[in-house]
């Protein structure tokens, strides 16, 4: 069995978790298994059997309302353990990072996080993932039991493979240790894309010469649905708050579509947003490096370009409702 | 309060990535090594409670003779003593227990490391660290104030940030946040001077089987060439019809 751990939001099961599920199908394929999914207080699991699942272990628990790594992570060890999987697949989110290495350590199992595709082989087992922040791959085998497998985000796609799933309550044994940390309060915007989840990002560097000017980037941001970003330099001058800063020390970037504007493309900025589909460079300056490491890239002055960028993106959009 | 700031070293962020050996190792030709900047900014952090609260500072690597200038920069920064595990960092698990065995014997409160190196990305080591020593542990961590025994940490989270209420043991996975950039050290003459004295002690490492094994290296295949198109109504079409994504 190759069990998937499935995260929710508000009860919602998120669209990487989807992901995550086409890709333990393609795993249980080569493997000549089954998708198990475990899913911690989600409302509707419905989706699960479209991408692939053959059963869902559904945990309810009121103690388990906000994501807490350790109890987490003892949920999905026994989920694991009752379904005998030797395949545990996560997802890339903060959360997932969070609670693997202690899932880790309790299954006895080799992790291998930002993974960009299927096993090469799976005995021995053998995957390839993302190292140096995107300026190479490497090809890993993983030598224990069970392995745990940390999906990148948009690496895989959201692939149907239509199965009826099963649905089973699943009712893990927690103790006091999985509750010893108390989680205060949760200051997050509710109303925002975050990076994390973002199909398209939008992003501003020091060429937008202060931060009076971001009114547009969110203009333009809003009009495609996108989170906003930024460079370290703009983080760093306090233009923009550091959860916006994109890049090697930043936040890594993978979306389909990552729009930088007045961005010149320092390696460690390029290295951190690399594994994004499509790149959009706006600058004025044709020799910045940024055209070199994009797909699309237009020259000229942001605050003419940025506007009526936004402007036509609204009439296409309103043509293409 | 002993605090122990596990070190990476780690290739500049500028560095050209290249291997050698037909692809199995890293190339560190003309690389320059520094701390690992998630691992630079638990540092500062920890200078700042040996300031103003009295701690000890003890910093650790797990690698070769190789990395004794970066736990020297360490010293000079301003950290107490160092201690070099004399192995080959190889695989995250290895690396956490190599490390675990000295956050045990030295009984430290405040065990610090990066959210993750910049060269392997793992992001495993302070959370395998932290429950292979049963202490608590908090993961891309932006905020931390310790009083007694009872600590108050902030936690980046997707889109937001969490506080929450825990107690040391503790282990943090930090990142930038926890300090500004603004407030990184760079060592002065007297840092310098005082840290070719300070204790760097050499420790053999415990016994240890990898989980895992990097077998190859490649680097992505080179970028095809730009478009560069010249008005907004192009770009839209592109994005539309070639790329797909709008």
């Amino acid at each position: 069995m190759i069990l998937v751990y499935t995260e929710s939001e508000e009860g919602k099961i998120k669209k990487v978790a989807l992901e995550a599920v086409a890709y333990a199908k393609g795993i249980a394929d080569q493997m000549g298994t089954s998708v198990a999914a475990v899913s911690i207080n989600a409302n509707d699991i419905s989706e699960l059997g479209k991408y692939g699942a053959s059963k869902v272990l559904q945990v309810s628990n009121d103690k388990l309302g906000k994501f807490n790594a350790e109890a987490y992570a003892d949920v999905i060890a026994q989920a694991a353990k009752n379904e005998d999987a030797k395949v545990i697949v996560i997802t890339s989110s903060a959360n997932s990072k969070f609670l693997a290495p202690a899932l880790a350590v309790n299954l006895e199992a080799g992790y291998v996080p930002n993974v960009i595709g299927l096993p090469e082989s799976t005995s021995p087992f053998k995957i390839k993932s993302n190292v140096f922040t995107n300026k190479a791959f490497a090809l890993t085998e993983i030598k224990t039991d069970r392995k745990i497998i940390g999906l990148g985000k948009n690496s895989y796609g959201l692939k149907e493979n239509e199965t009826s799933a099963t649905s089973e309550t699943f009712s893990p044994n927690l103790d006091a240790h999985d509750f010893a940390m108390e989680i205060v309060s949760v200051d997050k915007a509710t109303d925002k894309v975050t990076i994390a989840d973002a199909e398209i990002v939008v992003s501003g560097g020091r060429g937008l010469k202060g931060p009076e000017n971001w009114g547009m980037i969110e203009e333009l941001a809003k009009t495609l649905g996108a989170a906003t970003a930024c460079s370290k330099p703009v983080s760093d001058m306090g233009w923009r708050p550091h959860s916006e800063h994109v890049g090697q020390t930043g936040k890594p970037v993978a979306s389909n579509l990552y729009i930088a504007i007045g961005i010149s493309g320092a390696i460690q900025h390029l290295a951190g947003i690399n594994a994004s589909k499509v790149k959009v460079v706006i600058n004025n300056d044709p020799e910045a490096p940024f055209f070199k490491a994009a797909d699309y890239g237009m020259v000229g002055d942001a605050f003419e370009i940025v506007p009526k960028l936004t402007e036509k993106l609204k009439e296409f959009k309103a043509q293409n409702a | 309060m002993k605090i122990l700031v596990c070190i990476s070293h780690v290739p500049d962020t500028t560095s050209k990535i290249n291997f050698t050996d037909g692809n199995t190792k890293f190339d560190t030709n003309g690389v320059q090594f520094v701390i690992n900047p998630n691992d630079e900014f638990g540092l500062t952090r920890a200078m700042w409670f040996k300031e103003k609260q009295g701690a000890t500072v003890h910093v650790v690597n797990v690698g070769g003779p190789e990395t004794e200038p970066t736990l020297r920069k360490a010293l000079a920064i301003g950290a107490d003593e160092a201690i070099r595990i004399n192995t080959a960092a190889t695989d995250g698990f290895s690396v956490a227990k190599q490390l675990a065995n000295v956050a045990k014997e030295g009984s430290y409160d405040l065990v610090i490391g990066g959210r993750e190196s910049i060269d392997y990305n793992g992001g495993m080591v302070p959370g395998m660290l932290a429950k292979l020593t049963g202490a608590n542990f908090v993961n891309t961590c932006i905020g931390l104030e310790i009083e007694g025994d009872k600590a108050t940490a902030i936690r980046e989270i997707d889109g937001g940030k969490e506080t929450l209420k825990t107690s040391l043991p503790l282990v943090i996975g930090c990142q930038k946040g926890l300090v500004q950039e603004s407030d990184l050290r760079i060592p002065n003459m007297r840092g310098i001077m005082q840290a070719r004295t300070k204790p760097l002690n050499v420790k053999e490492p415990i016994a240890s089987n990898a989980e895992t094994n990097t077998i190859s290296f490649e680097k992505p295949a080179p970028k095809g060439a730009i478009k560069l198109v010249d008005s907004v109504d192009e770009l839209i079409n592109l994005l539309h019809n070639e790329a797909k994504v709008i």
